[in-house]
């Protein structure tokens, strides 16, 4: 019997974004569901941006600073061994210290890191704000404004502050991530605000929060399955933007990821733990379909590079 | 697969006798597509309609069980492509692969680790599930000691992969209970079927192809064996996740029975590398794979596999939820400080990672709110004064500290004053609104 292939084709398609100035990635494009090679177009992989801070972390205890602790009190040097080393597609630099429960950077401390930061690489830049709503609005205008022709993206935009995030991408022409509470019609609804402001739904993308493997990684799961089923199937337009997982911090949140072996002796290496806590998180999120993975172990990040190539080959 | 209430109306006697308790037969029918009923309550239907029946209402992934008893799997009956629709029913089973070639001591300690690495959590026993006895050697009686040496060291039923004549001689020696035989090809089908009859196991069958795969089901259902696992030969992480695509749509989608079976994927067979081996794994686990053979189950890869079946398992429906109580964390004492929050599983795990991190000694108290996160609880009346202030007396909370205040978190602080007169003699304090900010609240807290 021959066996006919169940090929199921798409009437959507994810819109194809191009990030980044001096050497450009472009990310969507597909009119299949992930790695589904055999049913529709896949034109980019999902890119892996490595993770920057702004100030060196306090507690990312020993793996990560093994792997890291000798770029991490410098942002630029960091930047440049993601991109150079490290051969990230992508820099995200995150701003957790302009958090005013923080470390409470200045908005000018933020924007000359920033600056340091896209001078001193290629590739292109997302920059993430603090999460403190406030904040962020005040921060990424400004980052905005700071990176202008550059073709920055920033983050993430949520519904008390799309306003002012949304206005610095019309007037500084840069891409913006919109975040909502892992909800299809949440992520649906702020880029219907975004796009009413003005903003062009070719400037935006979809960050439908991440949980990381064993803390809700489930819902993200399920949330970015619904999101390109919807885009695809029901050619859904304002779910057709690509999809970001800010996935390192949360997977190395995780106590299985960062306790030493010594602490806990019954999970194993405690080298390995924490690099297949992340590479298992993005996995699974870049299975769902989500197109760019923010990772922060250099090592989990080779891994999920050997997967993609492995799943596109 | 699922009819619906008209289409097994039309096979029913049509007699409206009410035998079956309910009054006519088209509600009977009703409540049999819906699932609330079984056939055998009519006294009437006949034979052939019965046969029918049974054949549509035949699940499209059958369910096949290996092994028995209190360590037996049973993989299959899936009915959908994402989760979301509904959900995934039985969660896949890993199989630590052993080659008969591998020296004993070196064995003996992969599978004493292998039974050691057992967790719970949230209520779920987190293990492993097989061991895939390879003849990896050619050697029959090699494979036959290699096999009794495995089945007398761990209670895993075992997939024994060899060909037919040295899985009867095994078997001949070490009788096993539904053991997994691996595989029926295009060259040994006769011989393995009737081995699968013999000793009455579940049998894989591998082919080049899934043209081959097809033709070859369909021969083994046709000679009556009917419990059978897929293995469509694929090695490649890219063929393998198109060919359980394939397979799982031309099941649900397709119905074609041919291809109705669980599948057996094999990250040992595809990669040298432990790490990559672990996120084959992992992809097999998220697209359809029943059981995943691998080389190294050691903890560190293994406990973030189980942990992802069993958020890949879960059903979305049904949120997991923790047991209510008050749990001490970092070695918490009649001093330590008392948050109290809800017992949705991921509200527990972010509270309870959170406070492990600052090192302060904490009771954490988990009250049951139905598996409902803070906010959703309150609003649905589940985490009000009246519950939270019942919980925190029979929990006898006054018998495991010496001080009188509770903390709540930020999002409910409209309970505090209510929670106050409901709780007499005790203080309320509003904690933070996230659960980040935990570690700082409770450093700063002051002494009790």
């Amino acid at each position: 019997m021959a066996f006919q292939a169940p090929v199921e084709t798409s009437s959507g398609k994810i819109r194809e974004l191009t990030l980044g100035a001096k050497k450009t990635a472009a990310v969507g494009g597909q009119n299949a569901l992930a790695f589904h090679a055999f049913e529709g177009a896949l034109p980019n992989a999902p890119k892996i941006a490595l993770e920057v801070y702004d100030a060196a972390p306090a507690d990312w205890g020993e793996e990560l600073k093994r792997a890291l602790g000798d770029v991490w009190a410098d942002p630029v040097a960091w930047a440049k061994k993601c991109e150079g080393e490290f051969g990230a597609d992508m820099v995200c630099l995150q701003l957790a210290g302009t958090d005013p429960n923080g470390l409470n950077r200045s908005v000018a401390d933020a924007v000359a890191t920033v600056k340091a930061v896209a001078d001193a690489i290629s590739v292109p830049l997302i920059v993430y704000g603090s999460g403190n709503t406030e904040r962020d609005a005040e921060v990424l205008k400004a980052v905005a404004e700071a990176t202008q022709g550059k073709n920055v993206v920033v983050g993430s935009a949520v519904e008390d502050n799309y306003k002012s995030i949304g206005a610095a991408a019309l007037g500084y022409g840069c891409k913006v991530i919109g975040q909502t509470p892992i909800d299809v019609n949440m992520a649906k609804q702020l880029n219907i605000l975004l796009t009413n402001l003005g903003v062009s739904i070719d400037n935006l993308l979809i960050d439908p929060s991440t949980g990381a493997l064993g803390y809700g990684l489930e819902y993200s799961f399920s949330i970015h399955e619904r999101i390109k089923l919807a885009a695809l199937k029901q050619n859904d337009a304002m779910l057709q933007a690509p999809a970001v997982s800010n996935l390192g911090k949360e997977a190395w949140r995780a106590k299985e990821a960062k306790i030493s072996q010594a602490e806990a002796p019954q999970w194993g290496d405690g080298r390995k733990r924490g690099i297949v806590w992340e590479a298992l998180t993005a996995t699974a999120l870049m299975m769902a379909g989500s197109d760019i993975l923010i990772m922060r172990h250099p090592e989990a990040a080779k891994l999920i590079r050997q997967t993609i190539a492995g799943l596109s080959a | 697969m699922a009819l619906s209430g008209m289409a097994i109306f039309k096979h029913m006697p049509k007699t409206n006798c009410g035998q079956c308790g309910v009054p006519t037969c088209l509600a009977f029918a009703m409540k049999l597509a819906a699932g609330g009923a079984s056939l055998d309550q009519c006294p009437f239907v006949s034979e052939e309609a019965k046969a029918v029946l049974a054949e549509a209402s035949a699940p499209p992934i059958r369910g096949v069980t290996i092994g028995e008893g209190e360590f037996a799997l049973k993989v299959g009956e899936e009915l959908v492509m994402h989760r979301h629709e509904k959900t995934f029913f039985n969660p896949c089973g890993y199989a630590l692969m052993i080659e008969d070639t591998e020296d004993a001591g070196a064995v003996a300690r992969k599978l004493a680790a292998l039974k050691a690495a057992t967790y719970e959590r949230v209520a779920q026993k987190l293990r492993s599930n097989l061991v895939a006895v390879k003849n990896a050697s050619g050697d029959g009686a090699k494979f036959a000691s290699c096999v009794a040496a495995v089945a007398g060291a761990i209670e895993y039923p075992l997939v024994l992969m060899a060909e037919p004549a040295a899985i009867e001689a095994a078997l001949a020696a070490t009788p096993l209970k539904r053991p997994l035989l691996y595989a029926a090809t295009k060259a040994n089908l006769d011989a393995m079927a009737a081995l699968a009859k013999k000793v009455g196991a579940p049998l894989a069958v591998k082919a080049a192809s899934l043209d081959e795969l097809g033709e070859l089901t369909a021969k083994l259902d046709g000679l009556g064996v009917k419990d059978l696992v897929l293995d469509p030969g694929s090695r490649t992480l890219k063929e393998t996740h198109q060919n359980l695509v394939y397979i799982r749509r031309a099941a649900l989608k397709k119905k074609l029975r041919p291809f109705g079976y669980p599948i057996i994927t094999f990250p040992a067979e595809e990669t040298s590398d432990d790490m990559m081996e672990t996120i084959h794994a992992a992809v097999y686990t998220i697209k359809y794979g029943g059981i995943v053979v691998l080389r190294d189950l050691s903890p560190e890869k293994a406990y973030a596999l189980y942990v992802l079946r069993q958020n890949i398992y879960t059903d979305p429906q049904r949120p997991m939820q923790v047991e209510q109580g008050f749990y001490p964390i970092n070695g918490a004492d009649e001093n330590s400080p008392v948050l109290i929050t809800t017992n949705f599983s991921l509200t527990y795990f972010i509270v309870s990672s959170e406070v492990e991190g600052s090192k302060v000694p904490t009771w954490l108290g988990i009250v049951d709110t139905d598996g409902l996160s803070t906010l959703t609880a309150w609003a649905a009346g589940k985490f009000v004064p009246d519950r939270i202030a019942a919980f925190v007396n029979k929990a006898d909370l006054a018998s495991k500290v010496k001080h009188r205040t509770v903390i709540i978190p930020g999002y409910v602080a409209q309970l505090s004053g209510e929670l106050e007169e409901e709780l007499a003699g005790w203080k309320v304090v509003v904690g933070p609104r996230e659960a980040s900010e935990l570690p700082a609240f409770l450093k700063a807290l002051k002494p009790a």
